[in-house]
């Protein structure tokens, strides 16, 4: 029948015309004086009080507040966490990169009576530029050295900035997202949550082999 | 008295980059006043050279150039190309693993269906509104794919033997708020537009196609099953553990245009059935097999296999050859996006300009996927 199917659709969008936006403001929303008072920690009278021209400004909705996008965290992000002292330079994630855009350079570094020789990272380069993200150079690092990062607001102005160098790397914020480090989710590691794990070693590596079996790896096996 | 207006044919160049093109896609349109009388499809503009890429590529690499072949059904794309190259190497798959990819693919079939429906209703001139619903509930779904494996479009969450990394604790529970949302979604769609009127009057007739042209053609999928013939990879040709699982196989018998979207709607919710079986099959374990059974640098012996899946396009197939390196030799895609629009001319002559994205975007096609 003509019109009542029209009416059950009109009850839909009535329904969802009715409801708060689903929507996500970013990077940051307008506030009106209520919100800018919360951000602010004041109550809105004092906020009006005390900051006539905030008031003025939100008012005018023209305050905002930045917005947090919830985020999990095996989230790929863009910029990679490495350890420099984990890091051999086996380059078997350079190997393993599909466009191949790591770039890594070693020099003979020192002697370790444990560890033995060593190698000194001179490059690691990655032209995050071409990268798609796919993180399979962290599946491939033996070593639990190189890791996706939880961040993705890096835009850059020229093709060249977006190269990671080697130092950069060394600096950045250790925030490692937990893509293929299932460690990382046993002990209840979060990089979004507020002053995130700083310190790798709490957050822990593969578990170590045991004496007996890289024995049994190494001498019965062979 | 009824007066004859004498017109002549014009040919007027649609795209390739034209909004409604869903990609870009170029055809030469022949019109008598609104009357199509010849469509000439041009494609080929999205052309990357996936197979070609595949022959330098390990096994492994190989599934980021799936993902980017249809990018609104990643996880099938994985999918296929798993079952060639587990074909291939004789693997072992783990079963904790294949559950958990069944899961993936039919969260990605009811993701990939949202996208058709809603662009199908876009393309019949409702700007915005259906499209944000449809969208809206893929957001969901992208989020779990985000839990799961770091990333929304380009997944690459399966390994040959499984998946790289078991679903993590919260994962659960955000899935079955999903599925217990979706159902009323799925009904508020219906009411909003399958009941109505004007989507009725818009898509019913148009465009039909008989089951005889289709098979002639070797179109698949909901296509297919709109005009009644009852084909479906799950059903007929059961991969991963499709055998365990029951389900419906939703079948229109118009072959229109609305037909097709009507057995779209309808696959969602068996989709959502399949999840929840699923669940309660799955089983603890590993999610892939052990390392030295399959290896990274995978070398499968010299030989070629075939895999195909009921992607939610049609039949989704890798075939695969093997020179015993660490690289196939030779990769080809069996890429339904395609195939289906090989009968756009028959679709479309006699049609009316306006029903024109309409009988297109009712194919659900995948510039992605046509062009690889
Ligand atoms: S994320 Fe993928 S593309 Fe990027 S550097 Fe690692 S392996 Fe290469
Ligand atoms: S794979 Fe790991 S240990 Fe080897 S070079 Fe890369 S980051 Fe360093």
């Amino acid at each position: 029948m003509i019109g009542l199917g029209l009416l059950k659709a009109m009850r839909v969008t009535l329904r969802n015309a009715l409801k708060a936006p689903f929507t996500i403001q970013y990077p940051d929303r307008k506030v009106g004086i209520v919100g800018a008072a919360k951000e602010e920690g004041k109550s809105p009278i004092g906020l009006v009080a005390t900051q006539p021209v905030t008031a003025a400004k939100a008012a005018m909705s023209m305050y905002s507040v930045p917005v947090n996008i919830p985020q999990n965290r095996r989230f790929r992000g863009n910029e990679f966490t490495w350890y420099e002292d984990r890091c051999t330079g086996c380059a078997s994630c350079a190997k393993y990169c599909p466009l191949g855009i790591i770039e890594i350079v070693t020099s003979p570094g020192g002697f370790d009576v444990q560890e033995g020789e060593s190698y000194a990272i001179d490059v690691f380069d990655i032209d995050i530029g071409r990268c798609m993200f796919c993180g399979l150079c962290v599946e491939a690092c033996p070593y639990d050295a190189l890791h996706m990062g939880s961040h993705f607001e890096r835009s850059k102005y020229e093709r060249d900035a977006l190269v990671i160098p080697v130092d950069e790397l060394r600096q950045a914020l250790k925030e490692p997202s937990s893509w293929f480090r299932p460690q990382f989710e046993e002990r209840d590691y979060d990089p979004f949550r507020d002053g995130a794990e700083d310190d790798h070693y709490k957050v822990g590596r593969h578990e170590k082999p045991s004496d007996e079996t890289l024995d049994e790896r190494w001498v019965e096996e062979r | 008295m009824t007066t004859q207006v004498r017109t002549e044919p014009i040919t007027v160049n649609l795209g390739p980059q034209h909004p409604s093109t869903h990609g870009v896609f170029r055809m030469r349109v022949t019109f008598d006043g609104e009357e199509i009388i010849d469509v000439e499809p041009i494609f080929g503009y999205l052309h990357r050279g996936s197979e070609k890429l595949a022959e330098e590529r390990t096994y492994v690499q190989v599934v980021t150039l799936t993902d980017r072949m249809d990018y609104v059904g990643s996880m099938l794309n994985n999918q296929a190309y798993m079952l060639a190259v587990e074909k291939l190497g004789n693997v072992e798959p783990a079963p904790r693993g294949v559950w958990l990819r069944m899961i993936a693919s039919e969260l990605q079939r009811i993701a990939s269906h949202l996208v058709a429906v809603g662009f199908l209703i876009q393309d019949l001139g409702a700007w915005g509104t259906p499209l944000i619903y449809t969208m809206r509930e893929r957001e969901k779904i992208l989020d779990l794919f985000e839990m799961l494996c770091g990333a929304r479009i380009t997944n690459s969450y399966l390994r040959p033997g499984g998946v790289f990394m078991d679903a993590p604790a919260e994962f659960w529970p955000a899935m079955n708020a999903v599925l217990d949302e979706l159902p009323p979604r799925i009904d508020d769609l219906d009411d909003l537009l399958t009941d109505n009127d004007i989507i009725f009057s818009r898509t019913k007739g148009v465009s039909v196609l008989t089951p005889e042209q289709m098979l002639d053609a070797s179109i698949t999928g909901p296509m297919l099953r709109a005009a009644g013939v009852d084909w479906d990879l799950r059903h007929r040709d059961p991969y991963d553990y499709y055998d365990q699982v029951t389900f419906e196989r939703p079948l229109h018998t118009a072959g229109d245009n609305f037909a097709r979207y009507w057995v779209r709607v309808q696959e969602m919710r068996e989709s959502i059935k399949i999840i929840r079986q699923c669940e309660k099959l799955i089983e603890p374990g590993p999610v892939r097999p052990e390392h030295d059974d399959v290896p990274w640098l995978l070398r499968p012996p010299i030989g070629d296999a075939y895999a195909a899946i009921e992607h939610s396009k049609g039949e989704l197939g890798f075939y695969l050859v093997s020179d015993g390196s660490i690289s196939p030799y030779r990769c080809h895609v069996r890429a339904p996006s395609l195939i289906n629009l090989t009968l756009l001319r028959e679709m479309l002559v006699g049609e009316l300009l306006a029903d024109m994205f309409v009988s297109f975007g009712s194919v659900d096609i995948n510039m992605g996927e046509v062009d690889r």
